[in-house]
């Protein structure tokens, strides 16, 4: 087992340097030159050429892809062209703050989910059931930025009990992000835990469970939610790498010093060292949450233990995977 | 060939009786007809232009003569949200086309020639390691932000995830025995995939379509609404849910009814997809 975490930790290196390589490939496309927008269009050519030494973007596309690349080896991620500091401390404080409001959210959206999910299965086609996976629908409809707006619109501007914007200063100012946040991957989580216990209480287990006189919730929670798991643990890792991207847009609405913030500013300024290394970040954090998933997989399911660890089961596990997500 | 006219007609009757016995997709359907009538017939539905302004009208709430108010430009919020209309369905159509063709190829190439299989189906990963929100987002700043160049965004960042459902179903399909048969008749491999592998496979890329279509409708308006994508005075409805944003104090109603707009879209096409999965799914053919 170990060695498969130890491959799977390996196999982020490649990934991240293809990332790098794409996302490096497309904003080298991008109009714009950043040595222009720092000292305006007036600048001589040899201010110019000393701004982009000082930044390290100087020379042609392979030139420029190497160091990079060498820089990423080395854990340097570049100057930000706004600030001329190293991007990398700015990521490390504000990835704090992200990471807080996203933990938070996944936990609202767990609980939300997984329980209205059990509800909504076992009163199946009753008021209950419509009730929830209504709601749920909904909340797969609503676009995460106007269900942020529409909180600040009812709890901030209306009722004022909770504050618009910022973060740090009290707890209260984490509430409505993490609502937004939480509440819409509550929605996938839910859909996915309905019909995972649907398909599951419909086993012979189940029936045998019950024939021999277990009490009801022993039967859902211990026989069936158990088995029901393996979906909606994908379905959390899913919505995690969703939350991460989500952040992007509720920390623009909520004015929070967090990685998405910084990236659309880094984005609408031209920075395109911070640009790549907040892609970069949420790739790498993206792929250890992956990882995690199918570590936790071992918990539910103890055959997938052997899957990882025999190196044929290994691929036809991945196989498999590709195949569900499809 | 009378024959096979026949039996297709037959089948997609019995996919529409399935269908019509799901009353939320019913109406789904019913919602998204209207707002491809109203995209189309803007000119005609909008009382005024989208950019008309007037400031002896502005600010006006919600009443009977301008049904969702004005603007803070004494723009007509109704006749904005018309004009809109034609801005998210097109980016939904479009964008969903743009990675069904790309998705769709790369997802048939991997399938049928093991040689190329990994390499595009690695390629894909790297892809899926960028969240798909970050990859438009990235590609829209590069190509700066119109119309065409947000469905292109939006379109190419979901073709790794049209890959893998093209290639996972023609995987299943090429291995019939049906495909069998039409190349021990010396079929071409071209006429095979065409003829043979793509109408067996197609019912789950109908279905991640008209889902896909939901998020690709968010994705646009929240890049519009970030600044990145379709820029103010357009009626793009991300766009004025951004511009509305500054007012939540005073006019409140320019930020809850393009949302209201963009909800209804999206819900249409998610009941819609979920429906047409129901009734596609081969596990509950009898």
């Amino acid at each position: 087992m170990l060695k498969y975490i130890l491959k799977r930790l390996l196999w982020i290196i490649p990934v991240l340097i293809g990332v790098t390589i794409i996302v490096f490939t497309i904003l080298y496309f991008s109009p714009g030159d950043p040595a222009y927008l720092a000292l305006g269009d007036n600048a001589t050519p040899e201010s110019v050429e000393a701004y982009r030494i000082e930044m390290g973007i100087n020379g042609g596309y392979w030139e420029r892809l190497g160091n990079t690349l060498l820089g990423l080896i080395q854990g340097d991620l570049g100057l930000s062209f706004r600030s001329k500091t190293p991007v990398i401390n700015e990521l490390i404080v504000r990835f704090k703050v992200t990471f807080d409001i996203s933990a938070w959210s996944i936990v609202l959206g767990i609980i939300l989910g997984i329980f209205f999910g059990i509800i909504s299965a076992l009163k199946q086609n009753t008021i209950w059931d419509s009730l929830s996976t209504g709601c749920a629908l909904f909340g797969i409809s609503m676009p995460m930025f106007w269900q942020g707006l529409m909180l600040i619109l009812i709890f901030s501007v209306t009722l004022n009990w909770l504050p618009p914007s910022g973060y740090g200063d009290s707890w209260k100012q984490m509430v409505l992000p993490v609502i937004a946040l939480g509440v819409n991957s509550s929605a996938t989580i839910m859909r996915t835990t309905r019909s995972s216990m649907l398909e599951v209480m419909r086993q012979d287990y189940i029936r045998t469970a019950k024939a021999k006189g277990q009490t009801y919730w022993v039967v859902v929670l211990r026989h069936a939610l158990k088995n029901a798991m393996i979906p909606i643990v994908t379905v959390i890792g899913l919505q995690m790498g969703t939350l991460l991207a989500g952040s992007i847009v509720t920390e623009a609405i909520f004015s929070i010093a967090g990685v998405g913030k910084y990236l659309v500013d880094s984005m609408l300024a031209r920075d395109y060292n911070a640009v790549q290394g907040c892609v970069l970040l949420i790739a790498f954090v993206s792929a250890i949450l992956n990882l995690l998933v199918d570590i936790i997989y071992t918990f539910i399911d103890p055959r997938m233990k052997t899957m990882y660890e025999s190196e044929s089961g290994f691929k036809l596990f991945k196989r498999k995977g590709a195949g569900q997500n499809g | 060939m009378a024959k096979s006219k026949e039996r297709k007609h037959t089948m997609l009757a019995e996919i529409w009786r399935r269908f019509k016995k799901n009353r939320q997709a019913v109406v789904g359907l019913v919602v998204l007809v209207l707002f491809v009538l109203v995209a189309i017939f803007a000119d005609q539905i909008a009382p005024y232009g989208y950019d008309e302004q007037n400031a002896s009208r502005a600010q006006i709430a919600p009443c009977a003569e301008y049904i969702f108010g004005t603007d803070n430009l004494g723009r007509d919020v109704f006749s904005r949200i018309v004009y809109g209309s034609r801005y998210s369905l097109s980016i939904g159509f479009l964008a969903v086309g743009i990675s069904v063709l790309t998705g769709g190829l790369l997802g048939v190439i991997a399938a049928y020639y093991p040689k190329l299989d990994n390499i595009i189906m690695r390629a894909m990963d790297l892809f899926m390691a960028i969240p798909q929100m970050l990859l438009a987002m990235c590609i829209v700043s590069a190509l700066g932000g119109s119309l065409f160049n947000l469905m292109l965004a939006v379109g190419l960042s979901s073709t790794p995830k049209f890959a893998r459902v093209v290639r996972a179903s023609v995987l299943s399909t090429r291995e019939q025995e049906f495909v069998e048969a039409a190349r021990a008749i010396g079929s071409s491999n071209f006429r095979i995939i065409l003829h043979h592998i793509l109408p067996n496979s197609i019912s789950p890329l109908i279905v991640q379509a008209t889902l896909n279509m939901a998020g690709a409708i968010i994705s646009a308006s929240a890049l519009s609404f970030l600044g990145f994508g379709i820029q103010a005075p357009k009626p793009e409805w991300g766009a004025m849910l951004s511009a509305g944003r500054k007012y939540i104090r005073t006019l409140p109603y320019l930020t809850v009814i393009p949302g209201l707009a963009i909800m209804a879209v999206v819900y249409a096409l998610n009941v819609v997809g979920d429906g047409l999965r129901d009734c596609l799914d081969p596990r509950l053919k009898k």
